[in-house]
């Protein structure tokens, strides 16, 4: 092969059309070098895929069931359907079915942008069902039988059990991303895990121990990885309890963290003139978008300076700094 | 624990501190992933010796092996046998599932009902002779109780004494039978009996051969699985033996957890030799070092049989350095489930065996390509492994002149329910659903057929119109059916059909691993749909369809596809609808 020469490729269809991708590309490569980007959310392009959500599911010729096209390799000939009648059902299902057991009030726009486009009606499986506070003591193959008149859902309390940030599992979607960012794919502290099991499966540290009792190091890894707002930092979980959340009104301020040689790229997320979130680029080279506790949650040097005047705001950050 | 591990080597494993201590470090990253393979029989050895998992025994495993305790937690936590709060010393586990509930289970639940230490439990693979009750004993072996009474549970809980019950097949004796010839005949526990009854010849015979032609026999045989997909034999086989990656596993597939299957139980219960001796015979043709048999953790009498056959035929040289005088290794480690009917399906197996949560992976890659710790891997059910023997001793060619063009051989099938003899039953292919009910005398109860669940909960409901299909995969295929595992579940046509669409539809909520969202929420939804229906609302056959397809098009693996079609096919017979109304 001559320098510089492109590796062997491998051509397709997506609805139809011709298109080349390297060897080793996922059908999902293939759609976005096609130009017809498909929705995801337990995908994220720093994570090992787990293929766990299948709402990128697109019709394979020849294939009984749907691929996720998140993780399935492309072969040379092989016809993908992105819009087929199936792909469309399944995608609407998977999105009713979050959205019937799920708060999905804090997914991103492109979410609801397809939910949209899906036609979704979650109120089709009845109300809702309340919180209830056993979802960590239930043991596997076993169920409280109901009468089917309240869709069953994972609604519980929010765990705040330290300063830096709060789990609202009643938002998990159980995508496994903050249990791999946790994990293999990042930071290598595999504090959480996926416990129980089917619907009463859970993200839980062992014996669901508190996250200062756990092997937690406070990176913040999996805030930021989060597709539901489940995770959250606990000055976002403050304002936004006391309504004083105002995305519109934040600046982002990118820069490099002051703490070692690294070079990690920050990026302050503003209101008021205090940080009141830190998060990575993604596609920032030495981070992938991943930080250490320093970066993610140590500015607090930065605004205790003692003269700034105090904000509305200062009183909800001081209680969220416990 | 240490008697599974032995002592801990230094502080770092969880022993004393020594002064040699000081100046090595041991842990890290490979350790982990070599040790997590011993994570399952750990928490297993806790388990069995104190009854639960406590915080303080999960922290010394984690130590041990290297594993994160949130993830172990998360292992143990996935298995329906393994308890995380401490609890009375004996358990029991009363199946109440569809043979069972109505043959008395519901009865002992009611019987026994606010007694701590008793929990309802999906099928535990009696069903010829429910209602049955597995039992968990700390400090003492598992066991199993049939054909009992809430009197008797209780007695045992309160520690009487417990036999096993023995085994026996319907056609015992019947000279055309193959599989089951040596069934409730030969001594189980005998080397010596198994041999004079021709036993370990077709091991003899295949080393002989060589693998090449051994591999050939098993293609010409045209034999297909028997754990419910129907896949070639020969194809798994040959993929794993031209594969150039080694090394390579072979897998039994001994987690029969299909509601209404116990032809594998009666198989290992009745000629444990059999199994280890087709194995090997795998083993060798495939060019695998190690196998594993994976077996229910509700099968101990199996299992007990088992672990005694391979110390016999380890000791007599057919397992090892040099297994058989072959000159290749091979060794078999038999492997306990943990109570998840998902452990069956093949990827979550190998998953269970890893140590890791017993969830499916997505396929491709295929087990023959990457399976067990990512390594090429055969995987057959017990019953297909059987039909190894006879198809060295015969010929392939010979094999397959049994059965129908492309279902060789004869079928293991499953009979429970309202029929005058259960039991298991081998039948040559071919022969017709009715006459196998007839083979087991015929509809009891009313004496009228009200409806079969044939293949188990993951299969369908049949009616009269299908007594004279033949029962071979293509004609099953031919009429939307599939043979399954080989459940022949009778139902006279005045059984509750609701209540048994409602505990199907309750397994499924129960048994999904929780993994992909079609199967997690579908079949709660599915659950919640059924529960609306037969409390009286009109039934949503349009949201019901929209579940079904969902699961069925989109989920990861077998269980969500098929568990909707067991109630699709109730709702298709009017086997739902309300007598007075």
């Amino acid at each position: 092969m001559a320098d510089g020469a492109d590796p062997p490729g491998v051509t397709l269809t997506v609805d139809g059309a011709a298109v080349a991708v390297p060897a080793g590309s996922t059908i999902l490569d293939a759609c976005r070098a096609a130009g017809k980007d498909q929705p995801t959310l337990c995908y994220l392009d720093n994570l090992t895929p787990v293929n766990a959500c299948r709402v990128c599911v697109v019709e394979v010729d020849g294939n009984r069931t749907l691929a996720p096209s998140c993780s399935r390799p492309v072969e040379e000939g092989m016809a993908v359907g992105t819009d087929t009648d199936r792909v469309r059902h399944s995608r609407k299902m998977v999105y009713e079915f979050l959205a019937s057991s799920a708060d999905m009030g804090l997914v991103d726009e492109q979410t609801v942008r397809w939910m949209s486009y899906y036609g979704c009606d979650p109120a089709r499986y009845g109300p809702q069902a309340g919180p209830v506070e056993d979802r960590d003591e239930r043991t596997a193959g076993h169920h409280r039988i109901g009468d089917g008149h309240a869709a069953e859902t994972v609604h519980q309390s929010v765990k705040v059990d330290n300063e830096l940030y709060v789990r609202d599992y009643s938002r998990c979607i159980l995508c496994y991303k903050c249990v791999e960012a946790c994990g293999e794919d990042a930071q290598n502290t595999f504090a959480i895990a996926v416990a129980g099991r089917g619907f009463d499966a859970r993200i839980s540290t062992e014996f669901d121990v508190g996250l200062t009792d756990s092997a937690c190091v406070f990176c913040g890894n999996c805030i930021s990885v989060c597709p539901t707002g489940a995770l959250m930092f606990r000055s976002e979980h403050e304002l936004r309890a006391a309504d004083m959340w105002e995305e519109d009104r934040q600046t982002v301020t990118r820069t490099v963290c002051s703490y070692c040689g690294v070079g990690c790229n920050l990026d302050l997320h503003v209101q008021d003139n205090r940080i009141v979130k830190v998060t990575s680029p993604i596609d920032h080279s030495v981070t992938s978008g991943h930080l250490c506790i320093k970066g993610r949650f140590g500015y607090e040097y930065v605004q205790e300076l003692g003269d700034l005047a105090v904000t509305p705001i200062d009183e909800v950050l001081r209680r969220a700094r416990g | 624990m240490d008697a599974l591990l032995g002592p801990p080597k230094s502080v770092w494993e969880g022993g004393p501190l020594q002064a040699s201590d000081h100046r090595v470090s041991f842990g890290g990253y490979r350790r982990s992933v070599e040790n997590r393979r011993l994570l399952l029989p750990a928490l297993h050895a806790v388990q069995d010796r104190i009854g639960w998992i406590s915080q303080g025994a999960l922290g010394y495993i984690c130590r041990r092996l290297t594993v994160p305790p949130a993830e172990a937690y998360g292992v143990a936590g996935f298995y329906a046998l393994l308890s995380m709060e401490e609890g009375p010393p004996r358990r029991a586990h009363v199946c109440d599932d569809v043979a069972c509930r109505n043959a008395g289970g519901l009865d002992i639940l009611a019987g026994l009902d606010g007694r701590p230490d008793v929990h309802p439990s999906p099928c535990l693979g009696q069903c010829d002779r429910g209602p049955a009750v597995f039992l968990q004993r700390a400090g003492e072996e598992d066991a199993v109780l049939v054909s009992t009474t809430a009197r008797r549970v209780a007695e045992v809980l309160d520690g009487g004494a417990v036999s096993a019950p023995s085994v026996a097949v319907p056609q015992a004796g019947d000279p055309s039978l193959r599989l089951l010839r040596r069934v409730g005949v030969v001594d189980p526990a005998s080397l010596d009996d198994y041999r004079a009854s021709g036993g370990c010849a077709a091991l003899a015979r295949a080393v002989e051969m060589g693998p090449d032609a051994v591999l050939a026999e098993v293609k010409a045989s045209n034999l297909r699985g028997r754990g419910g997909a129907a896949f070639p034999m020969g194809v798994k086989w040959e993929g794993v033996a031209r594969s150039p990656v080694k090394p390579r596993y072979l897998i039994c597939n001994a987690d029969e957890s299909e509601p209404g299957t116990f032809k594998d139980r009666v198989l290992m219960e009745g000629d444990p030799f059999a199994l280890i001796e087709s194995m090997i015979i795998a083993g060798l043709a495939v060019g695998a070092e190690r196998g594993y048999l994976y077996i229910r953790a509700e099968y101990p009498l199996s299992a007990a049989r088992l672990e005694e056959a391979l110390a016999r035929m380890r000791e007599a040289g057919m397992l090892g350095e040099d297994a058989a005088g072959s000159g290749q290794m091979f060794d078999i480690e038999i492997r306990r489930g943990g109570g998840a009917y998902i452990c069956g399906e093949e990827t979550a197996l190998m998953n269970s065996i890893e140590g890791k949560r017993g969830e499916p992976r997505n396929k491709p890659p295929f087990p023959t390509q990457a399976g067990l710790f990512g390594m090429p891997t055969v995987i057959n059910n017990v019953e297909t492994l059987v039909n190894v023997i006879d198809i060295v001793l015969e010929g392939g060619a010979a094999y397959a002149a049994t059965g129908t063009e492309h279902s060789t051989g004869t079928k293991l099938f499953c009979l429970a329910g309202a029929v005058a003899r259960p039991g298991v039953y081998e039948v040559e292919f071919g022969e017709t659903l009715g006459g196998l009910i007839g083979l087991a005398g015929g509809v009891t109860g009313t004496g009228r057929l009200g409806a079969v669940l044939l293949g188990g909960a993951a299969g369908m409901f049949v009616g009269e119109e299908h007594l004279d299909m033949p029962l071979t995969f293509e004609d099953a295929r031919d009429r939307s059916a599939a043979l399954g595992s080989g459940v022949v579940l009778v139902y006279d046509d005045d059984a509750d059909f609701r209540d048994a669409a409602r505990r199907i539809a309750q397994f499924f909520r129960d048994e999904s691993c929780g993994q992909c969202v079609p199967c997690r929420v579908g079949t709660v939804r599915q659950e919640e749909l059924l529960a609306r229906h037969l409390g009286g609302a009109r039934l949503e056959e349009d949201l019901f369809d929209d579940i079904a397809k969902v699961m069925m098009d989109a989920s990861i693996c077998g269980l969500g596809h098929t568990a909707s079609t067991a109630i699709r096919s109730a709702i298709d017979l009017g086997l739902l609808e309300r007598e007075d109304g």
